[in-house]
């Protein structure tokens, strides 16, 4: 697999989560993405970085534009350092909410995803990883 | 404390500002000619007058531009910076108004201390400490002004972007357009519920076709809107949801429980209807269509 463009982001504060909305919308324009499936990782990115944000106290946004032979495709991978999540498997649960949210950003950007992997370790972050092939 | 300066100025004030305003015009003080010759002539004198007194009876030798002796030439400079800032002058240009005065003053300091070397140096060097630092301070204004405009023209377009709009009697539409982040749906909320009170609205449209992202954060406050909304005794209709948001939002699991219409026409027509109205064409019109 070929990383044909990297950047990365900080997310500090609620513009910054607009900032990657942004940055990741140009990317997947430039790709080719069809208007579904951009509106599809832009959606899946801000869910993402808003959790980023929001839980994990801030971070970083990181935005691949891959090229796997034929197919073109987008890897958003955000990063935190915050407190982690001590039970993934609850919190991909649609309703799971500790902030009072709607619960179904996590389990909505895996449906909005075709690849998806999360890691977290309690006291040292969290890492969530996403592509969307075209 | 430098009172050789201010008796410079005192002395040959007509000469230090016209070579000053010829200093300011060479570094682009002007900004481009966006100010006008009169008025940066009674910038220039104003401020002159002002540094001759306050360097005349400023105590300390420091050159602390802080003090009270200095009052007048901060007021003097922050009216000049803000109005600069307000025009469009760069940091810049804006800062170059009192960093020109540099040479002329210096000039003046050289034939008026002769061969004294020594005291040219200790005066060029107090009259720099003090110019560097109103520079300085002409700079920070410039760029506190800037923020300022900025943060009131962001207050201008949230307020501007969130009009309630009466389509009929007991009909209100909140057509929503750009980012929904948190400070501006708040305000979007807050007039929409005012609105329904103050109409008496028995319906409420909220049109989201110039929404980008409907994410969670978009569709929880939606959700909030609609449910206040209903306890002020007003129904709900959402339109303008695209066919890729509508895609997204079914799989990001949210669910409106309103109605939706696709357009805002649509939703108006079903909102005349609810209230008891029909729109029918006119048999007037109707004929002259025909004809034509
Ligand atoms: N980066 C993170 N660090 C720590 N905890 C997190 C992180 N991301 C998610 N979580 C936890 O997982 C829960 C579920 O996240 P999810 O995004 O699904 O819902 P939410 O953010 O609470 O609400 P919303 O529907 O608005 O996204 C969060 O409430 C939080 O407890
Ligand atoms: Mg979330």
């Amino acid at each position: 697999m070929i990383v044909a463009r990297d950047d990365t982001l900080v997310i500090r504060n609620p513009d910054d989560v607009v900032r990657v909305r942004q940055e990741v919308r140009a990317r997947a324009v430039a790709a080719g993405f069809g208007l579904v499936d951009q509106t599809k990782i832009v959606t899946a990115a801000s869910e993402l970085a808003r959790n980023t944000l929001d839980y994990g106290g801030g971070g970083k946004a990181r935005i691949e534009v891959v090229q796997n032979g034929a197919r073109k495709g987008l890897r958003l991978t955000f990063e935190d350092q915050g407190p982690g999540i001590p039970d993934v498997e609850l919190a991909l649960k649609d309703g799971y909410t500790t902030g009072g949210g709607l619960g179904l950003g996590l389990s909505g950007a895996r449906r909005l995803s075709n690849e998806f992997q999360i890691h977290s370790v309690v006291g040292e972050g969290t890492r969530v990883t996403i592509a969307r092939w075209k | 404390m430098a009172t050789i300066l201010s008796s410079i100025l005192e002395a040959h004030d007509g000469e230090v500002l016209a070579q000053w305003l010829v200093a300011l015009k060479a570094s682009g003080g002007t900004g481009g000619g966006r100010i006008k010759e009169g008025e940066l002539q009674t910038q220039c004198r104003h401020f002159l007058d002002a540094l001759r007194q306050a360097l005349a009876t400023a105590k300390n030798s420091d050159g602390n531009i802080q003090g009270a002796a200095f009052e007048d030439v901060r007021e003097l400079l922050a009216d000049v910076s803000r109005s600069r800032a307000a025009q469009g002058f760069s940091p810049t240009e804006t800062a170059s108004f009192v960093f020109s005065l540099k040479q002329p003053l210096f000039e003046r300091l050289r034939q008026e201390l002769g061969g004294d070397t020594a005291r040219i140096v200790d005066e060029s060097w107090q009259a720099t400490q003090v110019l560097d630092q109103l520079g300085l301070y002409t700079t920070e204004i410039h760029q506190k002004s800037r923020e300022d405009i900025v943060a009131r023209q962001q207050a201008e377009i949230a307020e501007l972007s969130t009009p309630v709009v009466k389509l009929w009697h007991g009909i209100l539409a909140l057509p929503l357009i750009g980012t929904l982040d948190s400070a501006r749906t708040q305000v979007v909320m807050e007039n929409l519920l005012q609105s329904i009170v103050d109409q008496g609205a028995e319906i409420a449209i909220i049109d989201i076709t110039g929404v980008p992202t409907v994410d969670t954060l978009v569709a929880q406050h939606l959700l909030k809107t609609i449910a206040a909304a209903r306890l002020m005794g007003a129904d709900c209709i959402v339109s303008g949801i695209r066919p890729q948001i509508a895609q997204t939002m079914v799989h990001l699991g949210v669910e409106l429980n309103v109605v939706s219409k696709a357009s805002l026409a649509d939703a108006f027509a079903l909102a005349l209807q609810r209230t008891g109205r029909t729109v029918v064409r006119s048999k007037l019109a109707g004929t002259l269509a025909a004809r034509t």
